[in-house]
């Protein structure tokens, strides 16, 4: 991708972001039930929903890395799972917070919180495991088979709330059937910021592969010269 | 007929190119050297030959067939750098293991037959753990012949062998070879394999740089070919 | 297919040939087992009735803990001499090798297991008798699952510099859904209850488990073992 257009994408995701907070803290009123702090939904949602696509991301390049061999899939499928990571730690966190001022603990080993934190493991095992591994064709293609793997359980995180009896608020978005859940107002202004994050992702999704193409261009430079 | 057909073949380690765009083809019947200075590809070249790696690019067939097919393999035997054999199992049980695997119909008799030749018979049941280095090298030559291969890949067959294993690779390298198999070997013992061969292949930096009959200057100087096809 | 089946039993007989001369997976595991047993017996007071409520819990962790012992060497006993070239490069497909390690591991996974319970009975006071059989069916249904995604990740891992470490990271978070569904299945039989109605959910986890990720390493080992 240009440079050009990734300095784009980052100024339209840094005013989006900046117009969405002024909207998120000073337009929009308090929650009657919850007060100040429902706003955390407007990161907690769409960073889950960011990184979910991202590990989907993960997968299917991982799959076209074991069917076609192109190293610019690996690529793809290490940085949408490092910046998955990221999106995944902030819902993490941001639920963490509200939940310590709702439930007034900052963990409950609730079904959904659980399987979060377990897919977050086996992505961060997908990223010890490549490190573990010099060959990079090698490394890739472990990586892609685990990546496969690791998948199950993004689907048991997103399922949970249907399968287990769970504290975790339930399908809150009417696109998922929710019911009178949310405010229009509310709803949309999730959208708009997964928007901001989405765009963010993708400038750093766009980094992190341009940084690995470099990476393996260094090691095959290195490469040659061992083979002089 | 060829035996071996490489169309094309490029191996990538990430970016860099191990082997580069190979090709060549094996007569039945012919014994190839391949020959190159380490690092040069022979390894790996061999090892996309056996079936152990894949070709990012090109294409293989031994024996018309696709290299993974199980039909193929059957037909192929190998020989690497490691012996492949249990050192906790003793030598009729890994003869007969492989044997089984090979889907040979009589098993224990193969494996009887491969010990007498390899002059284990008097072995047979002891642990290869407690087998000298001659004695585990012959048992490894008996589990890649055992199924009497069409085609016979052999990654460094002659390196650090004892005498008497030495002795027993060349003859049964010589007997499968009149009975019309076909023989693929890398090797720095140039001599030995010179020998024994009818082609001979350098591989230089991943790329072929001479593939055709063994002439006899080869034979009289071992280093013919990097002098005239190496380069360096 | 009779031939695909013949060679997982050879591949089976040989690895269990194999540990059963050295026993160096069961011995540690056994030894490593009754330790964690040891162990628990301070963590929680072994008598109490709420200790009978989370032994399903335990008894898994004790499996799980002992059990990654032995699927670490499932290929690792194929490294020395360079036994897995050998194997792979023979006509045994990818999904042939992986069934016949697998089915030795499990084999000597409920081995384990199976010692294992009378010395948890009688530690913990638990009556582990009282529904024998659909126990049986649960160790064999999750001692599958776990023994599907050992053996298939200790594939992944065989060459790596980091082996022994890297298995267990990646595994458990891998087998939680097994684990988690074999914890509560084992509570509720051990306590002697049968298998009835709200028990099925964790069942059928458990066969879903078993089948989908039995299919997916059946479906990749070849690219696994194959580089």
């Amino acid at each position: 991708m240009g440079t050009k257009i990734l300095y784009v994408l980052g100024a339209l995701a840094a005013v989006l972001l900046v117009r969405n907070l002024y909207v998120i803290l000073l337009g929009l009123p308090d929650e009657k039930d919850q007060g100040a702090i429902y706003r955390i939904i407007f990161f907690h949602l769409p960073a889950f929903f960011t990184a979910a696509l991202c590990y989907l991301t993960a997968l299917i390049s991982s799959v076209v890395y074991l069917v076609r061999k192109s190293q610019r899939a690996d690529d793809l499928a290490l940085s949408a799972t490092e910046v998955g990571l990221a999106f995944a730690a902030v819902n993490l966190v941001t639920g963490m917070i509200w939940a310590r001022i709702i439930w007034g603990i900052w963990w409950t080993w609730d079904a959904r919180l659980t399987w979060a934190l377990i897919t977050w493991l086996i992505y961060a095992g997908y990223l010890m495991l490549r490190r573990a591994i010099d060959d990079p064709s090698e490394r890739a293609k472990n990586a892609a088979v685990l990546c496969i793997f690791a998948f199950a359980s993004v689907l048991i995180t997103w399922k949970s709330i249907d399968w287990w009896r769970t504290q975790h608020p339930g399908a809150v978005l009417s696109i998922r059937g929710a019911e009178g859940g949310l405010d229009p107002a509310m709803e949309s202004m999730i959208y708009f910021n997964w928007l901001a994050l989405l765009l963010l992702c993708i400038v750093l999704v766009a980094v992190r592969m341009r940084q690995e193409r470099v990476q393996r261009e260094i090691d095959a430079l290195r490469r040659h010269a061992h083979a002089l | 007929m060829n035996v071996v057909t490489a169309n094309g073949l490029w191996k990538f380690f990430g970016d860099y190119p191990a082997l580069r765009d190979i090709n060549f083809e094996v007569e039945s019947g012919a014994c190839h050297a391949v020959l190159g200075r380490n690092g040069a590809g022979k390894t790996t070249l061999l090892r996309i030959l056996a079936g152990l790696s894949k070709a990012t690019r090109g294409d293989v067939r031994i024996l018309g067939g696709d290299i993974r097919h199980p039909d193929t393999r059957r037909r192929i035997g190998i020989l690497g750098h490691g012996i492949a054999i249990y050192d906790e199992l003793s030598a009729i049980e890994n003869l007969r293991l492989f044997a089984r695997l090979y889907g040979l119909p009589h098993p224990d008799r193969s494996a009887q037959e491969w010990l007498e030749l390899t002059g284990l018979k008097h072995v047979s049941d002891g642990l290869v753990r407690e087998f000298s280095r001659g004695m585990r090298q012959r048992l490894a030559i008996a589990r890649a012949f055992i199924h009497t291969p069409d085609v016979l890949l052999l990654d460094e067959p002659f390196t650090a062998l004892d005498d008497r294993a030495m002795a027993v690779l060349q003859n049964l390298l010589r007997r499968e070879l009149n009975r019309g198999c076909t023989v693929l070997m890398s090797t720095h013992q140039i001599r030995e394999a010179m020998e024994l061969a009818t082609h001979a292949v350098l591989i230089n930096r991943g790329r072929l740089a001479y593939a055709g009959l063994r002439t006899a200057e080869m034979l009289s100087d071992p280093n013919w070919l990097y002098k005239n096809y190496g380069d360096s | 297919m009779t031939e695909f089946f013949r060679q997982s039993l050879s591949i089976t007989v040989k690895d269990l040939r194999l540990e059963m001369r050295s026993k160096e997976a069961l011995n540690a595991s056994l030894s490593f087992a009754l330790v964690i047993l040891l162990l628990f017996s301070f963590a929680f007071d072994p008598s109490s009735e709420h200790t009978r409520e989370i032994s399903g819990g335990l008894l898994w962790l004790v499996f799980a803990f002992a059990g990654v012992l032995v699927l670490n060497r499932s290929f690792a006993r194929e490294l020395p001499n360079d036994c897995l070239e050998a194997l792979v490069a023979s006509p045994v497909s990818g999904a042939a090798l992986f069934l016949g390690k697998a089915l030795a591991n499990f084999i000597l996974l409920m081995a384990l297991e199976l010692l294992c319970l009378p010395v948890f009975g009688i530690f913990y006071n638990v009556n582990w008798t009282a529904q024998f059989w659909n126990l049986l069916l649960v160790l064999a249904l999750a001692t599958w699952g776990l023994t599907v995604i050992g053996t298939t990740f200790s594939a992944l891992t065989v060459n790596l510099r980091l082996r022994e470490l890297m298995l267990p990271v990646l595994v458990y978070p891998m087998m939680i859904p097994a684990l988690m569904a074999a914890m509560e299945l084992t509570t509720h039989l051990i306590a002697g209850q049968p298998l009835s109605a709200d028990l099925w959910l964790w069942l059928r986890l458990l066969i879903g488990f078993d089948i989908i990720f039995t299919a997916l390493a059946l479906a990749l080992i070849e690219v696994v073992l194959v580089s």
